[in-house]
């Protein structure tokens, strides 16, 4: 056999050890780093060449051992047990090596080729320990190197040897001697698994048989076929594997104490920084003050440190959606560029900076450690609430995106945890359901915005936590498993890397932007600008004595105005004929500036009229411009009024129907297509005034829009995650169901009793 | 001999062993992978009356609940 020159190397170690960290500083990605357990969810592959060798590396999740426990577990245990990389590389964190070297014991075990990254020396060496490399390499007959992986320290010493070993052959003589009574055992397992050919190939005996002592569910599962599956549980029940198990694991501790005392000499542990921060922020009584002050102060910043940057981008696609509009010919071109790529798109991006800065934030709460704390901090009050303490990260996370968060959940071992935290997690306001707030707050709330949107997200915790319980007392009982989880020291981060995470996060909703949203802007328009007759065009025309025109628009002239159903206006004028409307009573023959007109209201008179109206003309005819073909018309107009039957008790008009359809693919896209359809588009200030122009909407109703938007649905890109991480089509369905369901009932009981109370 | 007690119960800032751990056998092998082996030495950090524990075991900081808590059985060293 020829030297290799493609060799696949698997990173794996205990979580918080620097496996990404080291990943970066091989492959040179920018992939992030987070400072908490269950950073590397799934395994990530980078491609690099070292001294003409061809390298694949694979960054694993986070274990502390090859049985598995959780998802991201599985994960790494099956990439090294089942795929074989030629050498694995273990990570062992130099200022905690006792515990480290227990994985190692089962590498060397399953006779993988490994080499030893002995990370973070400098944190250990700072503290006074003394590691000898020699010594330990030579007990382990493992390669050690010394890396310092944040700095890409010793790096390419370690890949040189990784290169090194991947021309050995794989080798089993470094074992662990389990004492008589167990060796016999295991002797006895392997005579009978040896008759098994098919398994031979796959793994070493003494591992297989060692792995059925240990009750291991995956080897359980791969002898259910096997010839001597009989044979080999009839031993089994012989034996006390409980008690075997209990030995052999002292056994690896006795093999890691009699190494270790050799070569290490520890230096002095006193109270670390990491501790004394700790007695502050997870005090009994300061714990949970802090981290209320913590987020508020995010939530804060994400609003008032953003209003500057909003105003500039406003006013770069208000410039852009004017230039458009009136530059761009023909005229549908024009409105295309101007109100739907310009108005759609741009609208969304207005609050770029408030996405940015609320993963700022979050990035700088998980990268310091704190993230994990806040699960401790608040551990009892989510058991209480029916959730497992593991699941304050994917819920605190989900205010960034709901879709990281809901991968983190890979970290919680029990499955019905994990269930309901993935369940109740699209109810946590996203950073895309930020903007709808904020543009429909902004236009109904004036000064109490903040406090509304602050309400909007608290009510999403409550809803989740209530959904928690709801499902802990019916379709899930039970009480949360205890849970154990690692608590990583304080880091500060580097504002470089800090803003490097940000951009990461953040750029997927620019990305969002250019492309899905792009898209169903255009989308979005067409329906708005089209219906079965083709491109509704703004006209400008005569009519001709005796013409019945409908439309929406300005008219001058003389004739007989009848406000369209839905519509309103206003006339000034001389009024030809005594009328009584609900503005008062006007006289024929006099001249009125303004005179309000609300829905089927007639009026005859001479003058302009401005608004959505059925216009007959007199004897002279008149002029008119504007859409005769109203938005009312379009494609658009018929999506949003197929489900008025369904939303009308909730308030709802047809745009905004419209506007939630399509806001499925993504919720910013809500605002967008309100945006579109409220005609402006581009000019955050000018959509809000043809809001509150649209008598339907009020307060009251912009208020059940936004907890509507909050609930309905789990985005598009949502859906397909929750349906990968529950592997169930009945959970998807149930979660997409259950929001849709509850959004109704609860907007329902809002707009009618707030209706009732007169509102 | 030093009395032998739950975790949950153990005081504040005193070198504890463990002597035992007293749940299924899934659960106790993980406890032991993390390091929590029999003659481990941890020390209770942080004890939140009657919510989690954050524990010191060698140089690791573990958060550890009030049910878990309970079934890490340990003396005083």
């Amino acid at each position: 056999m020829g030297a290799k020159n493609h060799i696949t190397v698997a990173l794996a170690g205990n979580p918080n050890a620097g496996k990404t960290s080291l990943f970066n500083a091989i492959t040179g990605s920018r992939q992030h780093v987070g400072n908490w357990p269950g950073v590397t969810v799934e395994k990530k592959v980078g491609k690099y060449t070292h001294k003409g060798i061809e390298i694949e590396v694979v960054d694993l999740p986070g274990t502390y051992s090859l049985t598995a426990y959780s998802i991201d577990e599985i994960v790494a245990r099956d990439y090294i047990v089942e795929e074989r990389p030629d050498v694995v590389v273990h990570i062992v964190d130099a200022s905690n090596l006792e515990r480290n070297l227990y994985l190692t014991t089962q590498l060397m075990e399953l006779g993988t080729r490994v080499v030893i990254a002995l990370n973070m020396v400098d944190i250990a060496e700072k503290r006074g320990d003394v590691i000898d490399i020699e010594k330990m390499a030579g007990f382990l007959e493992i390669p050690v190197v010394r890396t310092i992986a944040n700095i890409g320290y010793g790096v390419t010493t370690l890949m040189d040897e990784v290169v090194k070993e991947a021309q050995k052959p794989e080798h089993h003589e470094h074992e662990i001697g389990y004492g008589k009574e167990i060796e016999k055992a295991l002797v006895k397992l392997e005579s009978i698994i040896k008759r098994d050919t098919h398994l031979v190939g796959i793994y070493p005996l003494r591992w297989i048989a060692v792995k059925l002592i240990e009750d291991d569910e995956n080897i359980k599962e791969r002898i259910e076929f096997s010839p001597v599956r009989e044979e080999i549980e009839e031993f089994l029940a012989e034996i006390d594997t409980i008690d075997f198990e209990a030995r052999m694991a002292d056994k690896r501790y006795e093999a890691i104490n009699a190494v270790l005392p050799q070569v290490l000499k520890k230096g002095e542990v006193g109270m670390t920084t990491s501790d004394m921060i700790d007695r502050v922020l997870t005090n009994k009584y300061l714990g949970i003050p802090i981290f209320l002050i913590l987020m508020w102060g995010a939530f804060e910043l994400t609003f008032t440190f953003a209003t500057p940057f909003m105003d500039i981008i406003d006013l770069v696609f208000g410039h852009l959606s004017g230039w458009a509009n009136e530059n761009i010919e023909p005229a549908w071109l024009g409105s295309l560029i101007g109100d739907g790529i310009f108005g759609g798109v741009g609208f969304v991006l207005i609050f770029l900076p408030n996405i940015f800065i609320l993963f700022l934030m979050l990035s700088f709460l998980e990268d310091s450690g704190y993230m994990a704390r806040a699960a401790f901090i608040m551990d009892k009050l989510m058991y209480n609430l029916g959730l497992h303490g593991k699941s304050f990260i994917p819920l605190l996370m989900g205010f960034g995106c709901n879709i990281p968060a809901i991968m983190a959940t890979r970290t919680i071992e029990d499955e019905k945890d994990r269930l309901i935290t993935i369940l109740v997690n699209p109810f946590i306001s996203c950073g895309a359901r930020l903007p709808v707030y904020l543009l429909l707050a902004g236009a109904f709330f004036g000064g109490q915005a903040a406090t509304v949107i602050f309400f909007i997200y608290i009510f999403g915790i409550v809803v989740a936590v209530g959904s928690a319980k709801l499902f802990r007392s019916t379709i899930l009982p039970g009480k949360p498993a205890p849970f154990i989880m690692e608590l990583p020291p304080y880091r500060l981060p580097t504002l470089r890397t800090t803003v490097i995470h940000m951009w990461e996060r953040g750029s997927m909703y620019l990305r969002k932007a250019g492309t899905i949203i792009f898209v169903f802007a255009i989308v979005i328009w067409s329906l708005s600008a089209f219906n079965g007759d083709g491109y509704i065009e703004e006209t400008e025309k005569d009519i001709d004595e005796g013409e019945l025109l409908v439309g929406d628009g300005a008219f001058e002239g003389k004739g007989r105005f009848t406000v369209l159903e839905d519509g309103e206006g206003t006339f000034t004028g001389t009024v030809l004929e005594t009328v009584e409307l609900k503005s008062g009573t006007y006289e024929k023959d006099r001249y009125y500036e303004g005179i309000e007109l609300m829905e089927e209201e007639e009026l005859h008179g001479d003058g302009t009229f401005e608004g959505e109206c059925e216009f007959l003309s007199d004897e002279d005819g008149g002029r008119y411009i504007g859409e005769d073909f109203t938005v009312e018309e379009s494609f658009a107009a018929d999506i949003g009024h197929g489900f008025g039957p369904i939303t009308s008790p909730l308030g709802f008009t047809w745009k905004m129907n419209t506007a939630l359809v399509f806001g499925f693919v993504a919720k910013e896209v809500v605002v967008g297509s309100l945006g579109v359809l409220y005609g402006v588009g581009e000019d955050e200030d000018r959509v809000s005034d043809s809001m509150e122009d649209d008598k339907d909407f009020s307060p009251l109703v912009a208020f059940c829009l936004m907890l509507f938007t909050l609930l309905y649905l789990p985005c598009l890109a949502t859906v397909p995650v929750i349906y990968k991480e529950t592997g169930s089509v009945k959970w998807t369905g149930f979660s997409v169901g259950y929001g849709l369901v509850l959004a109704w009932l609860l907007a329902f009981v809002v707009y009618q009793v707030g209706s009732l109370m007169g509102y | 001999m030093a009395p032998v007690m739950p975790l949950q119960m153990a005081p504040e800032g005193k070198e504890l062993r463990v002597t035992s751990i007293n749940a299924g056998r899934g659960l106790t092998r993980r406890l032991i992978e993390m390091g929590f082996n029999e003659r481990a030495l941890v020390k209770v950090l942080n004890s939140h009356g009657r919510g989690a524990l954050i524990v010191q075991l060698n140089d690791a900081r573990f958060a550890i609940s009030r049910g878990m808590a309970m079934k890490i059985m340990v003396d005083v060293a």
